[in-house]
């Protein structure tokens, strides 16, 4: 410190022999000479004259936690960790930036989205835009073949947020993925089986699942006439469905992809089609449909599937519904997509969907999709030297949305969330009994109990009071002169005012009792 | 063919591999993560969810809230505040937005976000990667994407509460995370400063011989002092004074005597700090975790007197007083050193729990004593003659003990 505000005086000095020189006209070699030492002496202040900026702002499209939200992520966090858990699978972590040529290549049109970081003159490297490509290098790079895997972090990607809409630039990806070869489908209904069971628990009200194939999209374009090299983006425009109207996407069919208008309504007589086994037994013997082989392929593993639908007694809120396409281009098989069913009365409009699923409109129809996956067979083969394949289906849930709703509900219910977990704050009544609620809280949290106390020699017992009001903590051990002659502790119930004298042998079980009984 | 009709078939198939996304449809296998990073497996997930139970129950037991914020921030806001570090942090490409870089701890990213959101008092943890372009050396586990873990206390309360808290919390997560012995030093900035002060370090070098100092943990005495001089500029006897208060360890007992010393008690700053530290302790006895703290040291040896000497070519008479100390069935020891200093064979005390330690010099044995120092307190026990022969040393000592 001394030493910056010596150069500080000296950049002063030597600025104002400058100033002099410049005003006496002295000679340019003269001028020159000052200023470089100048310069100099400001280069040595590090570019920063001393002034310490603090820029009061998170970047573009992200944002902190507070403890509030942290408390809502974490019970979020453990319900949907303990489904996963229940159905056996395990969970690895990978780094936040990947090798650029990792990403290259895997995200088509979406690959103007990832964030690289610059060359400082080492490996180029890019953060991650999802957990399924990280997944798909980290299977290929330790050989495996077959692991049940849940992975929770943040990804990135760099498109225009509407902060307004929720749409972040840093975000949680929740994904679940059954690799390996199995028999069909019956991985494929575990995933929904996982979905329905993480919905349900989080109490987010009705809600229902939307199923289709990839194969089964890919022969109805065929047989409806679409060509081959207009399949994918045909398939991104018929996404749009729960967006827009139907003569929207017609119109889109038409005018931009250059559909003829018969190929158009054919398709749009197939996707308006919804149900559940039967519509796939139906379309089996449709007679168009029925030409293509791959169609059938996805048809009769629909059937399957919700055989086995039925079996974990799912299909209550599972429907096959035609007009579902996702948008990345990985997916080879079936594909879901789980949607909730009512609005809430929400101040601020719905987040957008950030899984690569569409957002619905507000006030009326679903609110977006909440859940979205598939089977991907051909990823992991795109990484393995031989070219080996491991065939994938997975789901992720769309946490930030969750969360969202989840922070909306907090607002609205009187109850009040809590940040901390404290259950007693050791208090005192009196002055001067500051090493007793030392040694007392000790005592609490050597017995594991989760204690607090004012870091003040003397508070008042009404400020202390109020704390537990304040951030929720329900008891309260107050240490005072007369009882600690007497050898008790009074212990307080904060909600009901009650009081009871425990005696410093029993506190410790006694407030044990309590807290396990709440 | 005609030219155009050509060009107009090559624009479509140029076109055509446009859409395979320019990677000619052949897909390249990188097969690596980034250098000094690394995946975490099932079987490391496993270990790391118990350690994060166990620190995070022990921060919730303590009533900390928790917070989270980007993995990348303004690259504004990460400048000048890391000094010469600052070139190791990563930055994200210019791609015509914010300059952004990835945090490189989890303390800047606190401060601005009470700064951000005007909060005076708060007790947080945050346990997030972080990241630093330094060079890794991967068999030492030194990674350039890392977890840090942090607990942090801001706001203004009564001295050394919330400074004990964080000690208390220490304690209690190595304890439960079962990792053996550990111990927990402590110092105050204060103390260093007003001990350089009343050394004679000039105010400018205060830091940099802080760090050298640092670095008494992995060097010997005689190669920091060396730094300090040869490289540092300080002056010899600066260098020994600094020697001979950074050797002392202890408990309240070490903040009291410090209080007394009639060098260190001169500096303002560094008797608000020993008085702080003697608060501290008085405060960590009542959370029960002074045994961890400098101040009761494990012995591994019952060692009771060190035979030592102030000068050089004393080792025939160190090697006598200790045959006959030993002889008198005193546990004695000395340095397998021809001429080691003094202050090495104090350290030795200190670092081994040695209480006395009896000294050789050529004047005091010309005038046919010994003196016998309390190591813990400098203080001068005795003054054994030794014109009769070193039993009366012995006896000396026996007493003394």
């Amino acid at each position: 410190m001394a030493d910056k505000a010596r150069i500080q005086e000296a950049v002063k000095a030597q600025g104002e022999v400058v100033r002099r020189l410049k005003a006496d006209k002295a000679s340019k070699e003269q001028i020159d000479e000052e200023v470089a030492k100048l310069l100099e002496l400001k280069a040595q202040l590090g570019g920063d004259d001393g002034k310490q900026t603090f820029v009061l702002k998170t970047a573009k499209g992200t944002r902190d936690y507070n403890p509030k939200q942290m408390a809502i992520r974490e019970k979020v966090f453990n319900t949907i960790v303990s489904c996963f858990k229940r159905h056996g699978a395990e969970t690895i972590d990978t780094p936040v930036f990947e090798l650029k040529e990792t990403l290259t290549g895997k995200y088509g049109e979406d690959s103007k989205l990832i964030y690289d970081l610059k060359d400082q003159g080492g490996e180029l490297l890019s953060l991650r835009y999802d957990l399924t490509v990280p997944f798909a290098r980290y299977l290929a790079m330790n050989k495996i073949t077959n692991i049940k895997r849940y992975h929770i972090a943040k990804v990135y990607r760099r498109d225009n947020p509407a902060m307004t809409r929720g749409r972040y630039r840093e975000f949680y990806q929740c994904d679940f993925d059954i690799a390996g070869q199995y028999d069909p489908m019956i991985p494929d209904a575990e995933c929904l089986k996982i979905v329905y069971e993480i919905l349900s628990e989080l109490d987010l009200g009705d809600f229902h699942i939307k199923v289709n194939d990839r194969r089964i999209l890919d022969g109805m374009f065929a047989v409806c006439g679409v060509p081959d090299e207009k399949f994918r983006t045909i398939c991104s425009t018929v996404d749009k469905l729960d967006k827009m109207l139907w003569e929207d996407v017609k119109n889109e069919m038409v005018k931009e992809k250059g559909l003829t208008e018969e190929a158009a309504d054919q398709i749009g007589e197939y996707v308006s089609m919804q149900g559940g086994m039967d519509l796939a037994e139906r379309l089996l013997h449709d007679p168009k449909l029925s030409q293509s082989k791959q169609a059938c392929a996805g048809l009769t593993d629909m059937k399957q599937l919700f055989s086995y639908l039925q079996l974990f007694q799912i299909t209550d809120k599972v429907v096959f519904d035609l007009s579902l396409a996702r948008g990345l281009d990985y997916y080879t098989g079936v594909i879901y997509e789980a949607v909730l069913c009512q609005t809430l009365q929400a101040p601020t409009p719905a987040p957008a969907e950030q899984n690569g699923a569409v957002s619905g409109e507000e006030g009326g129809v679903s609110v977006g999709s909440v859940a979205g996956g598939g089977r991907y067979d051909g990823l992991v083969g795109m990484f393995d030297p031989k070219g080996r394949k491991v065939p994938c289906v997975g789901v992720s849930i769309g946490i930030e949305r969750i969360f969202s709703i989840m922070e909306q509900k907090a607002e609205l219910s009187a109850e009040k969330v809590r940040t901390t977990e404290t259950q007693v704050l050791v208090a005192s009544a009196q002055k001067n009994l500051l090493e007793e609620r030392l040694r007392l809280t000790a005592e609490l949290w050597n017995a594991g109990i989760k204690a607090e106390l004012l870091y003040k020699k003397n508070p008042k017992l009404l400020t202390q009071l109020q704390h537990c009001e304040e951030t929720g903590i329900p008891l309260v051990a107050i240490l005072g002169e007369q009882e600690l002659k007497d050898g008790v502790v009074k212990v307080r119930n904060v909600a009901t005012r009650e009081e009871v004298d425990v005696s410093r042998a029993e506190l410790v079980e006694e407030i044990k009792k309590r807290t396990s009984e709440s | 063919m005609t030219v155009s009709q050509i060009d107009e078939e090559v624009a479509k198939l140029l076109e055509l591999k446009a859409q395979l996304g320019g990677d000619d449809g052949k897909q390249t296998f990188v097969l690596k993560t980034a250098k000094g990073t690394r995946d975490y497996n099932p079987k490391q997930m496993a270990i790391r969810e118990k350690v994060f139970n166990t620190i995070v129950s022990c921060f919730k037991r303590h009533g900390a809230e928790t917070i989270d914020t980007p993995v990348f921030e303004l690259k504004e806001t990460l400048t000048g505040k890391y000094g010469e570090d600052s070139k190791l942090i990563y930055d994200l490409k210019d791609q015509g937005g914010e300059l952004l870089s990835l945090r490189y701890d989890l303390t800047v990213p606190f401060a601005r976000y009470l700064a951000m959101n005007k909060i005076t008092n708060i007790k947080r943890y945050h346990i997030a990667k972080v990241y630093r372009r330094d060079n890794p050396a991967m068999t030492r586990g030194r990674y350039r994407e890392f977890y840090q873990c942090d607990f942090d206390i801001a706001g203004q309360y009564d001295p050394m509460i919330p400074d004990a808290e964080c000690l208390k919390i220490v304690y209690e997560i190595l304890s439960e995370l079962d990792l053996g012995d550990f111990h927990i030093k402590v110092n105050d900035r204060r103390i260093l400063d007003g001990m350089f002060a009343v050394c004679g370090v000039p105010d400018e070098k205060f830091r940099t011989i802080c760090s050298t100092v640092d670095k008494l943990d992995k060097m010997l005495w005689e190669d920091v002092k060396n730094e300090m001089v040869k490289e540092k500029g300080l002056t010899e006897e600066a260098a020994d004074q600094i020697g001979e208060y950074v050797s002392m360890q202890g408990g309240m007992d070490l903040a009291e005597r410090l209080l007394h010393d009639p060098k260190l008690s001169q500096s303002k700053q560094a008797c608000a700090g020993l008085t702080d530290m003697k608060q501290l302790f008085s405060y960590l006895q009542l959370f029960q975790i002074t045994d961890k703290l400098s101040a009761e040291k494990v012995r591994t040896t019952e060692t009771q007197v060190l035979v030592a000497s102030a000068q050089k070519n004393l080792l025939e008479e160190r090697l006598r007083l200790t045959a006959e100390l030993w002889n008198a069935g005193i546990k004695a020891e000395l340095l397998y050193k021809k001429n080691p200093k003094l202050l090495t064979q104090l350290q030795h005390c200190e670092e081994t729990g040695i209480p006395l330690v009896a000294i050789l010099g050529e004047q005091e044995l010309k005038d046919g004593v010994v003196k016998v120092r309390n190591v813990a307190t400098r203080e001068e026990v005795r003054k054994a003659s030794q014109k009769r022969g070193w039993g009366n040393v012995c006896s000396a000592v026996e007493k003394i003990l």
